[in-house]
């Protein structure tokens, strides 16, 4: 597999990440070299062998549905650049309106 | 009735599948231990877990978990008992993580089928593709400030249910049928209290057309409907959008659109334009979701009796028509209300009274059924004092009219106002008697042939005594005297 430079301009536009026109040839030729060390999992012959999805065979823990977290609006508000609203209980965002 | 649409080229077809985000009822989210509550202060229900903090790891809700079981059994579909998640990725200020985790590959229920009532009596079965559990979005709102949007995230992380259907629906109608049956359904099992104005129900609708005979073509996709009938009118807008387009010459796009519930039309989302590459991959936070075989039967077997099986046995044990059994089963609580007053009665009679003068009651006065003035024990006495001959059926709606406007126990009621029927003959023979004297003219009219002007007589006689008398032993009495 290799990636052209549309798609590396593509996956920069949708991981929202400015990509300057000199840097795409870099970009495509490490983003490759990524591909291809892990291509050579494709050497591994896995016929017959069930997908495993995670290293372990655990299943997921599951939480009791009880309210044990929250009101804790300062603290989730902390890192905010803008602050908005009554009591500046909000985020502030440029406006994204449809 | 097939349902089609007249363009210029001849007759179309209408296709349509719907995909429904139920909100999960329970009290924390789907990964978090933050509250569910409608309406609390922004950003008060929100954990670190929700606003997507670094480093935070999403535990699952199990009650999030039965609850879309409960609705996978509710609509007879395939329980997956090993499931996964996934992120959708895409980037939107009400999405702190910049992923919705979701289910993609291996949802946690499989096909099912929901049985849809028509209005003309018949039914038709739409099949389920799927529902999987994913996470819901905070909300913006941008009408605060001419250049800001303010988020809340108290919705981020609530567990949504989608519920995907398969593109059987091929009208408005049964597009708003397989709404209110899959909502009924969703309100009998608790698992999603179907409240479209608050948003807890939400559509996506799917539509193409075609002529008759097709195969499918290019469909769009409406967002975001948020009622049963912007849903009906955004598939016929929508359809009648695309015919125009191919009738033109055209081809039909594929790309999101939104309903403009004003204008009754739809128009594109070109925001969206981008969107739909979502980058979906396993949720590395997250391991399968195994299901024990024997939980899940647990679940099943407290299942509450759901619309369709109630209404067969209303129509079985209280021998019911079809019609009165599906509009007493379309909600819960009227169903036990019918259920507590048929109990032991005549069915068919508890059915007009409930369908009838209850109903009536309630929407003139504005009221729920829980807000009943009348209970289901007192409209039961009522009627068991029709049906022993205490009142007759005139009595009983001014009876009952005392009831909703007082609360009292029909009973007492009665016997406050004097009500009981007259059923002394002594005392009809008397009322007749003057009855017929005073109208002698019509009397002779009546006896040269006028028949019609034995109901004249039952009024006068009724009206001598109150509306108390036993009708039919006044019908009796006036035969016999009119001879």
């Amino acid at each position: 597999m290799s990636l052209d430079a549309d798609t590396i301009r593509r996956i920069a536009m949708l991981a929202r990440i400015r990509v300057g026109e000199d840097e795409v040839a870099k970009l495509q030729g490490e983003l490759n070299g990524i591909l291809a060390w892990i291509e050579q999992l494709n050497e591994v012959d896995t016929d017959g062998v069930t997908p495993l999805s995670g290293a372990s065979r655990l299943a997921l823990r599951m939480r009791e549905d009880a309210v044990t977290d929250g009101d804790i609006r300062d603290k989730v508000l902390a890192n905010a650049p803008e602050r908005i609203g009554p009591d500046g209980a909000f985020f502030a965002v440029p406006k994204v309106v449809e | 009735m097939t349902y089609t649409l007249e363009g210029t080229t001849g007759t179309w077809e209408v296709v349509v599948g719907l995909e429904v985000h139920a909100q999960v009822i329970s009290k924390a989210k789907l990964f978090s231990g933050a509250a569910t509550a409608f309406g609390a202060e922004p950003n008060t229900q929100v954990s670190f877990v929700d606003a997507a903090f670094p480093g935070m790891l999403p535990v699952i809700n199990r009650e999030c978990v039965a609850q879309a079981v409960r609705t996978g059994l509710g609509l007879n579909a395939q329980i997956n008992l090993e499931s996964r998640f996934d992120r959708k990725n895409y980037f939107y200020a009400d999405l702190p993580a910049g992923y919705q985790i979701s289910q993609y590959q291996h949802p946690i229920v499989g096909t099912g089928v929901i049985t849809i009532d028509l209005p003309d009596g018949t039914s038709k079965e739409i099949g389920i593709t799927r529902l999987h559990l994913e996470q819901d979005a905070g909300k913006s709102l941008h009408d605060q400030h001419p250049t800001k949007s303010y988020i809340d995230l108290n919705r981020a992380g609530v567990a949504l249910m989608e519920i995907v259907s398969e593109p059987d629906i091929r009208s408005p109608e049964e597009a708003g049928a397989y709404l209110t049956k899959l909502r009924q359904i969703l309100r009998y099992l608790g698992t999603c209290d179907g409240n479209m104005e608050e948003g807890s129900m939400r559509a996506d609708v799917n539509v193409s057309v075609r002529k008759p005979g097709e195969a499918y073509r290019t469909r769009c996709e409406v967002k975001n409907v948020n009622s049963i009938r912007f849903v009906m009118q955004a598939v016929e807008a929508e359809a009648r959008r695309q015919i125009a387009v191919w009738e033109e010459g055209g081809e039909v796009a594929q790309e999101t659109r939104l309903f403009d519930s004003a204008r009754g039309t739809t128009r594109s989302m070109r925001s969206k334009e981008h969107a739909h590459d979502y980058r979906y991959f396993p949720d590395p936070d997250l391991l399968p979701l195994v299901l024990d075989p024997a939980w899940v039967e647990g679940l099943k077997a407290h299942l509450p009796e759901l619309p369709d099986a109630k209404a067969a046995r209303f129509m079985k044990d209280y021998g019911l028509p079809a019609y009165d059994a599906r509009v007493l089963v379309a909600e819960q609580a009227t169903a036990d209300f019918y259920e507590a007053v048929a109990k032991g009665r005549d069915g068919k009679q508890a059915a007009n009274w409930v369908m009838g003068d209850f109903f009536a009651a309630l929407n003139r006065t504005g009221r729920s059924i829980e807000e009943s003035p009348v209970s289901a024990a007192s409209l039961g006495k009522l009627l068991d004092l029709i049906n022993d001959a205490t009142i007759n059926g005139r009595i009983a709606k001014e009876v009952f009219e005392a009831m909703v406007e007082t609360g009292d126990d029909p009973v007492a009621i009665v016997d406050a106002k004097g009500l009981r029927q007259v059923t002394d003959t002594g005392a009809i023979d008397a009322a007749v008697a003057e009855v017929l004297a005073k109208n002698a003219d019509k009397v002779a009219e009546y006896r040269g042939g006028k028949d019609k002007l034995f109901g004249f007589f039952v009024g006068q006689v009724m009206k001598a005594m109150a509306g108390k008398g036993n009708p039919a032993l006044v019908n009796e009495v006036l035969k016999k005297q009119l001879g």
